[in-house]
């Protein structure tokens, strides 16, 4: 993805930008070769930056043959924040704070990891409570994440409906992690150590409450939409992603195990939160497509709930805090965490210098590296069908751009 | 009230009347069809109220206070845009759906033009907005609105033959083009013999109505054939540099093309203004009425599929069209004459 | 329409099941339907209210007289957006013959609601007790000039800061 410094064309049909093209990348591309030969003229389309696919900022310079996508380039950095830099020059409880806004819709899921490090470098574990406060949140705002997808799937391939049931669902969430955490989207709830805050009174209640509801949101988005044949033949066999192009590419998460790969970080990677205590099913669909990125979704939120379920009924009393310093200092040494987020692994490399922050740290971001197959999934499809796989990897833009 | 409607006030007036009325029914159905089903049953269906302040009672006044704010705002016009064919586009759409409601009749008389071939020229009228489209698109000079209208222009071919051919079926079974003649024909029809309700056609042309809704709803773009505007991919199609009273034009086309399309289909199958045993001047009193009613019953269920499917895509609708739309209509045509001749 | 349970295994509802042509359309409709007459979610706002939860951080309340002008809070602002300034003061010493005390005078506290990111850390810093979270989130302005409150306005905010509430089973209260 190295089209940052490349000119961009002012009059799109006057300069075509150079796109390296793999001319075997034309799998199923005959007649459009053909046409390619008869020397039509190609049209540059620029999808973004602000299209209401791209889920904000990312720009794709599409070039056209008719509907049909010759080569697509994904150009980054709009929202660049520069958070690995900011990480140098801030204390670590700022730091969680600020890396609540990567992936701004799993915002507690985010500060895990890096809270991981900072524990691990200090050699301090948090209490066993703490722990499955904190599991139970990553799932329910796993199941946020999720849920959105789910209807905004639909409204990416245009059914308006889904979309609301979406946001509808998702609130009934985003208030449980409201009324523990204090905030909707950016919890910051997570400290080195353990947790700022033991759970309300008739929290857990609330939190079983609302899983049924996303039981039934599920069943809703099964009927609604999985299940509409038009929904099926829009996503049905459109953006391939093979096995072991998929792994080649870094993609990971949901996108991965969709594509048939068995690998999930909660089972597979180091122990970390109370995932070896829950049962749970890695669910994994054959086809690699869109429709089975969108399947493997589905299952993984009703997953994730009935994870939440037993978690809640296995959460053990006693302290949310261990004992750390007031002022946080992280002995010098570095570590490495990964974790399964919701849109696939999201890492932290920590440096530290013994100081109150970190020497530097380097996020490893699950759709930068989804996002880095598009140029070579959108070869040869559809103009709807960009939109489609745009929509089905499910990428956050402040996860891309950091 | 029967003399009233059979004065003779000289050609100019009726003229005058009739332009008027039919002038004032495009917007007013649209904004029926908008507040209804747009913004009202569009709304529950999503677990939500929708507007419910402007007007006091449940939001009614949203949509003429929307249609206010489009007229104040500034007429933007690309600068590389081709300005006489930009400005003329939306005229073209509107004018496309009043010229559909030439023929729609209300009552037996109340019709502005009762018009021998009245069903092949609502069809042929309908499809003239597609011009409209074309316009837009290409005078726009966006490369999104090109895409769309040129989705518009291959979308015509694909759904035009289906609702042409769907249509054929009650014509064949009514024996006539004109509009009130296939009402008519229904009214005074028997099924079996029975002639309690007379014989509206759905009962016989289900197939045909079922092909006709699919058409219409790829007409009207609307979901899941809304490829043109298609607002997750090409952000609005044909309309995306429009706005303000232009917009406008486009919005009360589309809607005012919805509210016509109903009315021709409850027409055409539902019996149109026609009551069981009702007749002269008491049927031209609540023609409209009952139009109306069977009109919102056939609009229900148009908005209702745009409002739950997703969008097809292009190649997939002129799929459906040639591989399955036109053979049944073409099956429907067969069977509809093999009765027709037989019984 | 039975809802998965936890101990439902197979995750998918019907997919085994062999499906009809056009069933997934029809159920489609189904659920559209449905919803229509099940009623609204939302909440008609001006004219009613939903209740935050007690924890949600809406705005920040300063209680002047606990502040000692220490600054903590606002060297741990991750963007800065609180204004301190103040003043040492001579009282008369508490006991008679007894030393003068100096006092510090809190003159300006001002806190950018433009800029904050409610990410709660200056009440979490906040050793003496004068920083607190209310949920009242009505407080937007026309000018984002106003949204800087200052320690008159951010007092009044007191009104506002609801009892701290119970914790769930099996907490461990807090030591302070």
């Amino acid at each position: 993805m190295s089209t940052t410094d490349r000119p961009v064309a002012t009059r799109p049909s006057a300069v075509v930008p150079e796109i390296e093209v793999d001319p075997g990348a034309f799998r199923h591309l005959a007649d459009a070769q053909m046409n390619v030969e008869l020397d039509t003229g190609d049209m540059v389309l620029n999808l973004g930056p602000q299209h209401p696919a791209t889920h904000g900022t990312l720009r794709l310079v599409v070039r056209l043959d008719g509907e049909r996508v010759l080569a697509a380039d994904p150009v980054i950095g709009y929202m660049h924040r520069g958070y690995e830099k900011l990480t140098e020059y801030r204390p670590y409880p700022q730091i969680i704070t600020l890396i609540n806004r990567i992936d701004w819709l799993s915002s507690f899921a985010n500060e895990v990891p890096f809270v991981h490090a900072a524990e691990r470098l200090m050699g301090i574990e948090a209490p066993p409570r703490a722990v499955y406060i904190r599991t139970i949140l990553t799932e329910l705002s796993r199941i946020a994440t999720f849920i959105l997808f789910l209807g905004e799937m639909g409204l990416q391939v245009g059914a308006m409906t889904p979309a609301f049931f979406g946001f509808r669902d998702r609130e009934h969430v985003l208030n449980v992690i409201e009324g523990a955490t204090g905030g909707r989207f950016h919890p910051n709830f997570n400290r080195v150590g353990g947790l700022k805050d033991d759970l309300p009174w008739g929290w857990i209640a609330e939190c079983r409450r609302t899983m049924d509801i996303v039981f039934k949101s599920c069943d809703d988005f099964e009927d609604l939409l999985m299940g509409n044949e038009i929904f099926e033949a829009r996503t049905r066999s459109i953006g391939i992603i093979p096995a072991d192009v998929g792994t080649s590419y870094g993609v990971s998460g949901s996108n991965i195990r969709a594509s048939g790969v068995d690998w999930d970080l909660r089972r597979d990677g180091d122990a970390y939160l109370a995932y070896r205590d829950v049962d749970f099913k890695v669910w994994t669909h054959p086809d690699g497509d869109s429709y089975a990125r969108y399947w493997v979704r589905l299952q993984e939120t009703r997953e994730s709930a009935r994870m939440v379920l037993q978690l809640l009924d296995a959460i053990p009393a006693g302290p949310i805090m261990a004992k750390v310093p007031r002022v946080i200092k992280v002995p010098e040494g570095e570590c490495w965490v990964e974790t399964e987020n919701p849109l696939g692994q999201m890492g932290y490399y920590l440096v530290s210098k013994g100081s109150t922050g970190p020497f530097r740290t380097k996020i490893r971001s699950a759709s930068f590296s989804n996002v880095s197959i598009l140029p070579w999934l959108l070869q040869g499809v559809y103009i709807p069908d960009i939109i489609t796989i745009l929509a089905s990897l499910y990428f956050i833009l402040g996860d891309i751009d950091r | 009230m029967t003399h009233l409607l059979a004065v003779d006030i000289g050609w100019g007036w009726t003229l005058a009347i009739k332009t008027v009325v039919v002038l004032g029914l495009i917007p007013l159905g649209a904004l029926i069809l908008g507040y209804t089903f747009l913004l009202k049953m569009m709304s529950h269906m999503q677990s939500r109220l929708g507007p419910m302040d402007p007007g006091g009672f449940h939001g009614w006044f949203q949509l003429v206070g929307d249609g206010m704010k489009f007229l104040q705002k500034e007429d933007i016009m690309p600068e590389q845009a081709d300005r006489r064919v930009f400005a003329l586009a939306p005229a073209v759409v509107v004018i496309s759906t009043f010229l559909i409601f030439v023929v729609i009749p209300t009552g037996p008389r109340l019709v502005v033009k009762d018009l021998d071939v009245g069903v092949f020229y609502a069809l042929a009228v309908s499809s003239l907005s597609i011009i409209g489209v074309l316009m837009a698109g290409w005078a726009s000079a966006n490369k999104f609105a090109l895409l769309g209208a040129l989705r518009a222009a291959a979308q015509l071919i694909a759904y035009e033959l289906p609702l042409l051919l769907a249509v054929v079926g009650v014509v064949v079974q009514a024996g006539t083009m004109n509009l009130n003649g296939i009402v008519t024909a229904q009214q005074n029809g028997a099924i079996f013999g029975w002639d309690g309700l007379g014989n509206p056609y759905i009962l016989t042309q289900f197939v045909g109505f079922a092909l006709f809704l699919v058409a219409a709803q790829a007409e009207l773009t609307q979901t899941p054939f809304d490829m043109p505007v298609a607002e997750s991919e090409l952000v609005s199609g044909y309309m995306v540099e429009y706005t303000g009273f232009r917009f406008l034009f486009f919005f009360i086309g589309e809607f005012g093309t919805a509210f016509a399309f109903a009315a021709l289909a409850a027409t055409l199958v539902l019996g149109g203004w026609a009551l069981p045993g009702v007749h002269g001047g008491t049927a031209d009193l609540l023609g409209p009425l009952v139009l109306f009613v069977k009109l919102m019953a056939v609009a229900f269920l148009i908005f209702w599929v745009r409002f739950t499917y997703p969008r097809l895509r292009e190649d997939q609708l002129q799929a459906m069209a040639w591989k399955y739309l036109i053979p049944i209509a073409l099956a429907n045509i067969l069977v509809t004459g093999l009765f027709k001749v037989w019984l | 329409m039975t809802a998965v349970g936890p101990s439902a295994g197979d995750g998918g509802k019907k997919k085994s099941a062999r499906r009809l042509p056009g069933q997934g359309l029809v159920e489609g409709l189904g659920v559209t339907l449905r919803t229509m007459f099940e009623g609204a979610v939302t909440v008609q706002y001006p004219h009613e209210k939903e209740e935050p939860p007690t924890r949600a951080r809406g705005v920040i309340a300063l209680k002047e007289e606990n502040c000692t002008v220490c600054m903590l809070c606002a060297r741990s602002c991750p963007d800065w957006c609180i204004y301190i300034e103040g003043h040492k003061e001579a009282r008369p010493p508490r006991r008679a013959g007894g030393r003068e005390r100096s006092v510090s005078v809190l003159d300006r506290f001002d806190i950018d609601f433009a800029l904050c990111m409610y990410c709660g850390i200056c009440v979490e810093v906040c050793p003496f007790d004068a920083l607190f979270w209310s949920p009242e989130f009505e407080y937007s302005e026309g000018s984002i000039a106003k949204l800087l409150h200052d320690k008159r306005k951010l007092g009044d905010w007191m009104e506002v800061v609801p009892e701290s509430e119970p914790l769930e089973v099996g907490a461990e209260i807090k030591a302070k």
